[in-house]
């Protein structure tokens, strides 16, 4: 196999692969915070790529630019479900919680399997065919400019994360629980920020994401376990994990594909999960319990 | 046994007797249709029996139960129509085949002490691992599926697994009151209690000195053979098998919906709660096809809203809210009815 393809596909999956890391960085800082599975993570980043196909074809609006009211209005969705409908569910026990999150999960990919039918939608920007070349490398333009804006994100929220108060009142409230309350904090309405800035990191990446693949409405469950997949593998709290696992994920899945079949690839990303779980459980980056 | 009974409310034997005599009678008035929704109610019924010994019993999340359906299914299915080994002898290795895949998460897990929501991923990756496997396993099929020969259906032939829809429910009743029973006797074993305590407080049992290891191993062990023989059933009473639909992570959801939605730990949770979703789901898509809506995902729609109102309103599941309603709890107490 030629040594040029090799590198290509490998900086593509490296590309696509921080698209996923602000998908999972999404995950990660609501698993992280609220201690709530997201079972309906993937479903809503299925739900943003729909927005943005909408957007493009009602107004012509380019995803990078519809982007922007885009994770605005998943922040308000985000905020709303956990201060409506999660906050009451966090000190019952981890199943029920699991199935109130699957059961919005449900009605979402039905609802969107209603509303569009279940033939693949994309996005037909006009530089969708152009690519740059670095020596014998050929990148694509979108997906240069995607990985761009996912890191730009992920860049912003950390600083939020470091250097904000509500971002050191959302880390307080992660650390320890009754600590924040103690000192005062509100916690139930940072638990509703945290799930509303998670929602608008997924929201701005299925509007990224949507510019390397079509999207139909059964993508959800599967991006839901790759996300979470990529928040092990990159370790559980760590924001610079949530990137490096989804870079991980994106480089196995498209060898995968290269080297055996792209029907197999989700199986490597299994398999890389299973061997993180043994010997490493707390993630790359993640910090021992 | 007698102490059962006695401690059972007079009302409870006897709605359970009227009960009894029209499930067995059930097949000489039912239509063809009626009988395949009572297969599937007690096909869930007993799957969530078996998942319920692992999640209600012993408190260990599993979200991927379809792999020990799917083994089960294959390995008969494989056996038979490679060997011409019939299903009761490729029931055994069946069990063992899924005794072994949940021995093997068991081990990795506990040994390792991955819990909570992370073992419930690793359930989940399991079966996704085994369900692209078996994509790619072309002496069963791959994705293309895997057909079992359909004999003719005039002779009822148990040990085979051939006959009419008649025979598949009655084989389908007994496993369903034998889960029942057998479940209803582990909980009052040693087993049961040191499950119990398990999934109340592992460090506190463990403290008590119970070894939570091999419980906890028990526990999937038990509930792995138990699922394996629903998947020999799918296998025989369906005859055809694909990957994508048997390993599905969607499968694995409507196992375990059943049981939370009926009422996880109890033993009549699993049989209600299959029954309310199997008969919630057919009858939406009769309305559906009544009213002439063909569009795809309303059902789950609808399917997806009740689950929600039922987690909201009724977080211990429907069973031990009516059990209340009707007074049919054991005097004894305990929530477990």
């Amino acid at each position: 196999m030629p040594l040029e393809l090799v590198a290509n596909v490998t900086l593509a999956g490296l590309l696509t692969g921080l698209v996923y890391g602000l998908m999972a960085l999404g995950l990660s800082v609501i698993f992280g915070v609220v201690r709530v599975v997201n079972f309906a993570h993937g479903e809503m980043m299925t739900i943003a790529m729909y927005a943005a196909v909408v957007l493009f074809a009602a107004f012509r609006l380019d995803p990078f630019v519809a982007l922007i009211p885009v994770a605005a209005a998943f922040f308000v969705f985000g905020y709303a479900l956990q201060a409506g409908l999660i906050n009451p569910f966090i000190t019952r026990p981890e199943h029920t919680q699991f199935m109130l999150v699957l059961a919005v999960a449900i009605i979402m990919v039905n609802a969107l399997l209603m509303a569009f039918g279940p033939d693949a939608r994309n996005v037909p920007v006009d530089y969708a065919l152009e690519s740059f070349s670095i020596g014998p490398l050929l990148l694509d333009t979108v997906r240069v400019y995607a990985a761009l804006a996912a890191v730009a994100i992920a860049g912003g929220l950390f600083l939020f994360f470091k250097f904000t108060p509500s971002g050191r009142a959302i880390r307080a409230c992660a650390d320890n629980y009754l600590g924040a309350k103690v000192v005062g904090l509100n916690v139930k309405k940072y638990y509703a920020l945290t799930f509303g800035l998670g929602s608008a990191c997924v929201g701005a990446a299925g509007c990224l994401m949507v510019l390397l693949v079509d999207v139909t409405p059964l993508l959800g469950p599967g991006y839901t376990l790759l996300a979470f997949i990529i928040v092990i593998v990159g370790g559980l709290g760590s924001m610079p994990g949530a990137l490096l696992g989804g870079v991980l994920i994106g480089i196995s899945e498209a060898l995968a594909g290269l080297f055996f079949s792209p029907s197999a690839k989700s199986m490597f990303s299994f398999a890389l999960l299973i061997l993180v779980l043994l010997f490493r459980p707390q993630g790359l980056l993640g910090k021992r319990p | 046994m007698k102490a059962l009974l006695a401690a059972t409310p007079k009302r409870a034997l006897f709605l359970m007797a009227v009960l009894a005599g029209v499930l067995l009678a059930l097949p000489a008035f039912a239509n063809a249709y009626i009988l395949s929704v009572a297969i599937l109610i007690l096909y869930f019924a007993y799957l969530g029996q078996a998942w319920n010994v692992m999640m209600g019993f012993c408190g260990q999340l599993s979200l991927g139960h379809s792999l020990y359906v799917g083994i089960g299914a294959y390995v008969s299915a494989a056996l038979f129509v490679h060997f011409g080994i019939a299903p009761w002898i490729g029931i055994w290795a069946s069990i063992l085949a899924c005794m072994a895949a949940g021995a093997a998460i068991g081990v990795l897990a506990f040994r390792f002490g991955i819990g909570g929501v992370y073992f419930a991923l690793l359930t989940i990756a399991f079966a996704e691992f085994t369900r692209i496997g078996f994509d790619h396993l072309d002496w069963v099929g791959g994705s293309g599926g895997f057909f079992l020969p359909v004999a003719q259906r005039e002779i009822n032939d148990v040990l085979a697994l051939r006959g009419s829809p008649a025979m598949f429910y009655y084989v389908m009743l007994a496993l369903t009151v034998a889960a029942f029973a057998f479940c209803t006797w582990l909980l009052r074993t040693r087993i049961g209690y040191y499950w119990q305590a398990i999934r109340e407080d592992p460090d506190a049992a463990q403290a008590l000195g119970i070894n939570t290891f091999r419980y906890k191993m028990l526990a999937v062990i038990i509930s792995a053979g138990m699922s394996s023989l629903s998947g020999v059933f799918f296998a025989f009473y369906y005859n055809n098998l694909f990957p994508e639909q048997i390993f599905n992570m969607s499968r694995s959801i409507e196992i375990i919906l059943g049981p939370i939605i009926g009422g996880t730990g109890t033993l009549f949770g699993p049989i209600l709660g299959a029954v309310v979703l199997t008969v919630l789901a057919d009858g939406i898509t009769e309305l559906m096809a009544a009213f002439g809506w063909e569009i795809p995902g309303v059902k789950q729609v609808f399917y997806g809203t009740c689950m929600l109102v039922v987690i909201v309103f009724l977080p211990n599941g429907i069973w031990p809210t009516l059990a209340r309603r009707l007074g049919l709890e054991r005097r004894e107490g305990g929530p477990h009815g």
